[in-house]
């Protein structure tokens, strides 16, 4: 573990993403006590500029709310969309793509035709469709953006558990009369791990573009106040108040890159082997 | 290769028959009974209309002869009825087709031409300040939602410099024939083509710099390089082409994230395509034109899934075609 960190803080991308990513938490945490007010409430005049006035520094958007409140609320929904749709994706994928890879033969040929066929439909055409019909909130929004990302964790972990179920430990468990299910849980799942944080590390950026661009197209949970709501929401009035599409957007690509750069950054300490390329 | 190219078509239309069913149950997964709907919108719901309209749609058969009778009817092309639109489905996406295929090509093509130069560029110039350069701007480039790139060019190139249009596939009531339309409808392709192939370059650049970077260390380089041959002629005979094939795969994994980038690039410029057509589906609750749509964009991922792994194969002489 600790050689985990020191190779994390060795990478210059893991260590701008750390910090990106805490700055993101600690303003989605902290953020809303030092704004008690509802980003939703009228603060001031509408369309008033940015960096004119200290209480709303990055101005109000067509009905006089702050900019600057809906960032800080936004970041909330964003970050907290993007993590629990990761984690219900991993929940779904990780069962799958170790069953596929452990029991082998017609369960694997199954479970992959199965992950192949989701892997084929076009995803954000498949997350619009759902969230217009489960009707939008943030559970229907979860869950879409769920159902198109797990397939990626199944393929990536039936990979590992297949390589992994041949080595010599595992075959002593399966000689000890170990149960499957232990074996999974026990010996294979924790040594497939590392590939699979640095895909889920990935994928909760990608959970966060796609919550921006449902939101955007106005699929987002009508109570609850995103960065791409907020951007949507600014795209009619782009010629008179450009700050309000502007900073909103900012917020999504600064967290996204937080992300990715995470993401590297664990490849590298992780995956030492492949990562020694151009530096 | 015939036969190769027999089996794939077959598990592909195997894999839209699963989609089209999907579709079906997800069309019954729809808030409100179709027929009240229909009739609602027709402007008249009174009990035997609704019922006629069930008779008429084969809403009163049972669940499997209803889903037997929709997937017929999409198998001969034909999506249902779109109330609000007053026009078949099939109809609405075939006028919108051309559009989004223009744009997706062009985005691709774009993409994929200027992510494998700077890829190979960075490769090239590895640790130099030209590979940094073009390392964060890729990273930043990938990590822009397409929305909001949109947005920035229209609020750059239209509202401040005013040197391109913002909206729409021509210039409405110009009347441009021949070669002026053309140059018309490219100066409104310009800005949704870089903007929806901005982040595919992005993830080609990536992909080609490390591809490259792999293959340079291997054998067969090390001998081109003892035969005496050019720099010049490795990287391009050499390395560029076996570091090629991963990009040729991602570009076919990522046919169906290009098309979902269409709905939202069609959206902010008002693109008249398919991509469009769903997002105004989507904000009339149009069901049977939203999932007709759905349909049609999962066919296009798996064509163009098709052709890249025919690509794919034709590239890389090590894979035979008798699978």
């Amino acid at each position: 573990m600790r050689q985990f960190w020191k190779s994390m803080f060795k990478s210059p991308s893991g260590v701008i993403g750390l910090v990106i990513l805490l700055l993101a938490i600690s303003v989605a945490l902290f953020g809303p006590m030092l704004f008690p007010n509802s980003p939703w409430r009228m603060v001031q005049r509408p369309f008033l500029p940015p960096f004119t006035l200290s209480t709303v520094p990055l101005g109000t958007d067509a009905l006089g709310r702050d900019v600057f409140a809906g960032m800080i609320f936004g970041a909330r929904v964003s970050l907290l969309v993007g993590l629990v749709s990761t984690l219900v994706a991993l929940v779904v994928g990780i069962p799958i793509g170790a069953m596929a890879g452990y029991f082998g033969g017609r369960v694997d040929d199954a479970l992959m035709r199965f992950t192949e066929f989701f892997q084929t439909i076009p995803s954000f055409a498949l997350a619009i469709v759902l969230v217009a019909i489960l009707q939008p909130s943030i559970y229907s929004i979860v869950a879409s953006i769920a159902v198109v990302s797990w397939p990626p964790v199944a393929r990536l972990v039936r990979g590992e558990v297949l390589s992994l179920r041949t080595r010599e430990y595992v075959q002593a468990a399966i000689v000890t009369g170990q149960s499957n299910t232990w074996i999974i849980l026990r010996e294979i799942l924790p040594n497939a791990l590392s590939p699979v944080i640095v895909l889920a590390s990935l994928m909760v950026a990608t959970a966060i573009l796609l919550e921006s661009s449902l939101s955007f197209l106005g699929l987002g949970d009508p109570n609850l106040i995103s960065w791409g709501y907020m951007v949507g929401a600014g795209r009619t009035v782009i010629r008179q108040a450009w700050w309000i599409t502007v900073f909103p957007g900012i917020a999504i690509l600064i967290s996204v890159l937080g992300l990715n750069l995470i993401g590297e950054g664990l490849n590298d300490a992780l995956n030492p082997r492949l990562s020694r390329e151009g530096r | 290769m015939l036969s190769f190219i027999s089996q794939r078509v077959l598990k592909g239309v195997i894999v839209l028959l699963a989609i089209v069913v999907l579709n079906f149950f997800l069309i019954r997964l729809a808030p409100g009974d179709p027929a009240i709907v229909m009739a609602g919108e027709a402007g008249a719901s009174d009990q035997v209309f609704v019922k006629q309209l069930r008779e008429k749609f084969g809403l009163d058969k049972p669940l499997p002869e209803q889903l037997f009778i929709y997937v017929k009817g999409v198998v001969s092309l034909d999506l249902g009825f779109s109330f609000r639109q007053q026009a078949p489905v099939a109809k609405l996406i075939g006028e919108r087709l051309p559009a989004t295929l223009l744009l997706t090509l062009t985005a691709f093509a774009i993409s994929l031409m200027l992510g494998i130069v700077f890829g190979t560029f960075a490769a090239r110039f590895a640790g130099t300040f030209l590979d940094t350069a073009i390392t964060v701007f890729a990273l930043i480039f990938y990590a822009m939602p397409i929305f909001w790139v949109a947005l920035m060019g229209i609020l750059l190139f239209s509202v401040t410099m005013d040197w391109l249009p913002s909206f729409g596939y021509e210039t409405v009531g110009a009347n441009l024939t021949g070669f002026s339309h053309a140059v018309d409808v490219a100066k409104h392709l310009i800005m949704p083509a870089m903007t929806l192939g901005l982040f595919f370059m992005a993830t080609y650049t990536r992909m080609t710099r490390a591809s490259m970077l792999e293959v340079k260390r291997l054998d067969f380089v090390k001998t081109a390089r003892a035969k005496g041959l050019g720099d010049a002629v490795i990287q391009r005979r050499h390395v560029l082409r076996n570091a090629l094939l991963p990009v040729v795969t991602l570009a076919g994994v990522h046919s169906g994230t290009l098309i979902g980038g269409a709905v939202i690039t069609e959206t902010v410029f008002a693109w008249p395509g398919i991509g469009r057509l769903m997002y105004d589906a989507l904000l009339q609750r149009d069901y049977n034109l939203l999932l007709g749509v759905f349909v049609i964009c999962s066919a296009m991922v798996l064509i163009f899934n098709l052709i890249t792994d025919l690509v794919y194969r034709l590239v890389d002489p090590r894979i035979e075609f008798a699978s």
